[in-house]
C-alpha cells in the first residue's frame, strides 16, 4: 500500500516503513540504543530526503525510547538521578551541536563530515565494544561464570563535587557524566541520531556503571535529548513529517516491547557482543559509500537559501 | 519579454500558413488532487484543430504536448576522489528547471519541429532548464544541466515520448501524461503546440492545479504556520504511542 508523506513529498509503502520501524524497535529494545544510527542511514536508501529522515527519526525516537523505558522503570533499572545529570550535559550539546552544524553548512561539506562522525565514532566504539567482549566471553568460560565485575579506579574518581548514584551503586563527580552528555548531544545533533551507541559504551567504560542500569538510563536521557531536536527541527527547518513518523514508530514501539523481553533472556557479553557488531556493519557499509566510486557522481539540492 | 517574443512570432508565423489553425483542448481533469494515497496520476489531453479554411495540403500536422511543474532553482553538487574519499568539490546553481516535465510528441521530435522553434518555445527538456548564470569558471557547466535531467529523467520526473500524441484526420488529437507519485505541489502548465514542417503555427496554454487535499494539506499547512504546535503534537503523539504499546504488552503478559 503506497502513502503519500506531506512534508517529504514522497509516496512510499507503507508496510516497509512498518517493518523497519519494527526491526529498529527491536533493537533499540534489545540494546537501549534509539536506534538512529541505522533508522536514518535506511531512511536515505528508500528515498525519503536526508533533512526529512534527520528530523522525523528524533521524533521516533521519542516513541521507541518511551515505550522501552517504561518496561525498564517498572524493572527498576533507570537510574533517574544520572540520567537527570546527563539530560543537563545532553541539553547544553544539543544546542552546541546546532551551532556547529550550522557553521558547517555555512562552509559546505556538511554531508560528508556527518558521514566522516558516523565512521569515525562507529568504527572505535563498535571495535573497543567487540574486543572488550569477546575477552569478557572468554574470561567467563574459563572462571566458570564468575562475573568479571572489577571496577578499575581511574582519573574519574579523582574529580571533586562527587555525588552518590544509588542505583548505579557509583558515587562519583557529576563532571564525567556532564562532560558526556555535552558529548552526546553534540553528536546528536550533528548526526541526527539519539546517541545511544557512543551513551552506552560510555556509561560502561567511563562511569563504570552496570550494564543493565545503562540500558535503562540511556533510553531515559536519549527521550529528553531527541525531543528537543525534534521541536528546533520542527521549529526552524518544518522537516518533521509526522505521517512517516507514526508509520515507524506503530512498528518501533511493539519492536521496543519485543526487544526489551529479548535483552532480559540474554547474557550482558552476548549483548554487547551483537550491538558491537550491528555498529561495526553500519560503519562498513558508510565507509565503502566513500570509498567506492559512486554510480551518480552528481547530486541535486534545493538552490536559493545557503 | 519572451511573452512577446512568442506574441511576434504568432504574428508573424499565422500569415504565412494557408489558414489560422487554433486549438481546442479538453483535458481529463485540471486539477491533481494529492490524497494521502496518492500514487501517481494519469492527465488525459485531448483536443481538436478549428479552421476556417480547408486543411492546408503543405506539410501533415503535428502535435507537441508538454506538462510543465513549476520552476525551481537547483543547486547540483559535484563529487571528486580526494584523499581516497569522495567529497563534493564543487557546485553550479542552475538558475530554474521544472520540478516535473513531460513531452509527448506526434512523431519524431527532429521532425516534428526545429532546432529554432525549439530554442524559441523552450519544448525540449535540455531548453526547459535555463542555467544562464552557470558558472563558466567551472569546467563543463553543461554537465551539470545534463546531471539534473538524468536525475529527474530516472526518477520518472522528466520524459520525453515520441510518437504517443494521436493525430486523427489532421484534426482531432489526444495523449495520456503520467505523473508520477513522487510529485511536489504547484501550478502545473500544459502547453499544446501545432507544427508544420518544423513550424509552429498554433499554441496552446492551460493550467493544471497540483495540490494536497485532505489530511494532507492540514498537516502540511500546520507544520508550516504552527511549527511550534505542530511540533507538540509530534511528541505528544510519539509519546502516546509509546506509552500505548507498553501498556497493551503489559495487558498481553498479565493475561
Amino acid at each position: 500500500m503506497q502513502i503519500y508523506l506531506p512534508i517529504a513529498e514522497v509516496s512510499v509503502n507503507a508496510f516497509l516503513l512498518l517493518g523497519l520501524g519494527g526491526i529498529v524497535g527491536i533493537l533499540s529494545g534489545m540494546f537501549g540504543v534509539g536506534g538512529g544510527f541505522l533508522m536514518t542511514p535506511l531512511l536515505f536508501f528508500i528515498g525519503i530526503p536526508p533533512a526529512v529522515a534527520v528530523a522525523t527519526e528524533a521524533n521516533q525516537i521519542v516513541a521507541s525510547s518511551f515505550s522501552g523505558v517504561l518496561a525498564h522503570f517498572r524493572r527498576r533499572t533507570v537510574d533517574i538521578k544520572m540520567g537527570v545529570v546527563l539530560q543537563i550535559g545532553g541539553l547544553i550539546g544539543a544546542a552546541l551541536g546546532v551551532l556547529v552544524f550550522n557553521y558547517l553548512k555555512a562552509i559546505g561539506q556538511v554531508d560528508l563530515l556527518v558521514k566522516l562522525c558516523y565512521v569515525v565514532f562507529l568504527g572505535v566504539v563498535g571495535g573497543l565494544m567487540f574486543i572488550e567482549s569477546l575477552n569478557a566471553i572468554r574470561k567467563s568460560k574459563k572462571a566458570g561464570g564468575a562475573p568479571a565485575a572489577r571496577r578499575q579506579r581511574s582519573w574519574v574518581h579523582a574529580l571533586p563535587f562527587k555525588m552518590r548514584f544509588r542505583t548505579s551503586g557509583l558515587y562519583i563527580s557529576v563532571i564525567p557524566p556532564i562532560l558526556v552528555g555535552i558529548c552526546v548531544g553534540i553528536l546528536a545533533a550533528i548526526m541526527g541520531v539519539g546517541g545511544g551507541f557512543i551513551m552506552v559504551p560510555a556509561m560502561i567504560y567511563i562511569l563504570g556503571m552496570p550494564t543493565k542500569v545503562v540500558i535503562g538510563t540511556s533510553l531515559f536521557q536519549i527521550i529528553m535529548v531527541t525531543g528537543f531536536t525534534t521541536m528546533l527541527h520542527a521549529t526552524t527547518n518544518y522537516t518533521v513529517d509526522i505521517v512517516l513518523a507514526v508509520l515507524l514508530l506503530v512498528g518501533g514501539v511493539i519492536g521496543a516491547q519485543i526487544g526489551t523481553r529479548i535483552g532480559v533472556y540474554m547474557k550482558a557479553e552476548q549483548l554487547r557482543i551483537l550491538l558491537a557488531l550491528m555498529v561495526l556493519l553500519v560503519c562498513g557499509k558508510l565507509a565503502l559509500d566513500l570509498l567506492l566510486t559512486p554510480s551518480e557522481i552528481f547530486s541535486l539540492g534545493a538552490g536559493g537559501g545557503h | 519579454m519572451l511573452r512577446s517574443l512568442l506574441l511576434a512570432a504568432l504574428v508573424f508565423a499565422l500569415p504565412a500558413q494557408a489558414g489560422q489553425e487554433e486549438v481546442v483542448l479538453g483535458l481529463s481533469q485540471d486539477r491533481v488532487a494529492i490524497t494521502a494515497d496518492f500514487d501517481g496520476d494519469e492527465i488525459l489531453i485531448f483536443g481538436a484543430v478549428k479552421r476556417e479554411s480547408p486543411i492546408p495540403d503543405t506539410d501533415p500536422l503535428q502535435v507537441i504536448v508538454t506538462v510543465s511543474g513549476p520552476q525551481e532553482p537547483v543547486l547540483v553538487r559535484r563529487k571528486e576522489r580526494k584523499l581516497g574519499i569522495w567529497v563534493n568539490v564543487d557546485s553550479v546553481l542552475v538558475d530554474s528547471a521544472p520540478s516535473f516535465y513531460a513531452v509527448a510528441t506526434s512523431g519524431p521530435f527532429g521532425d516534428v519541429i526545429t532546432d529554432t522553434e525549439d530554442l524559441r518555445y523552450r519544448i525540449s527538456i535540455e531548453r526547459a532548464i535555463r542555467s544562464v548564470g552557470a558558472a563558466m569558471h567551472i569546467r563543463g557547466a553543461q554537465d551539470f544541466a545534463d546531471a539534473v535531467i538524468r536525475i529527474r529523467e530516472n526518477r520518472d520526473l522528466y520524459s520525453i515520448r515520441e510518437n504517443t500524441v494521436a493525430v486523427d484526420q489532421q484534426t482531432l488529437f489526444r495523449t495520456a501524461i503520467k505523473m508520477p507519485a513522487d510529485l511536489t505541489e504547484g501550478d502545473y502548465t500544459a502547453r499544446i503546440f501545432l507544427t508544420r514542417g518544423g513550424e509552429v503555427v498554433s499554441q496552446y496554454e492551460t493550467s493544471i492545479d497540483v495540490r494536497k487535499v485532505g489530511l494532507e494539506r492540514f498537516l502540511f499547512v500546520m507544520s508550516r504556520e504552527q511549527p511550534f504546535w505542530y511540533g507538540i503534537m509530534s511528541l505528544a503523539i510519539a509519546i502516546a504511542a509509546g506509552w500505548g504499546a507498553s501498556a497493551a504488552f503489559r495487558l498481553l503478559r498479565n493475561n
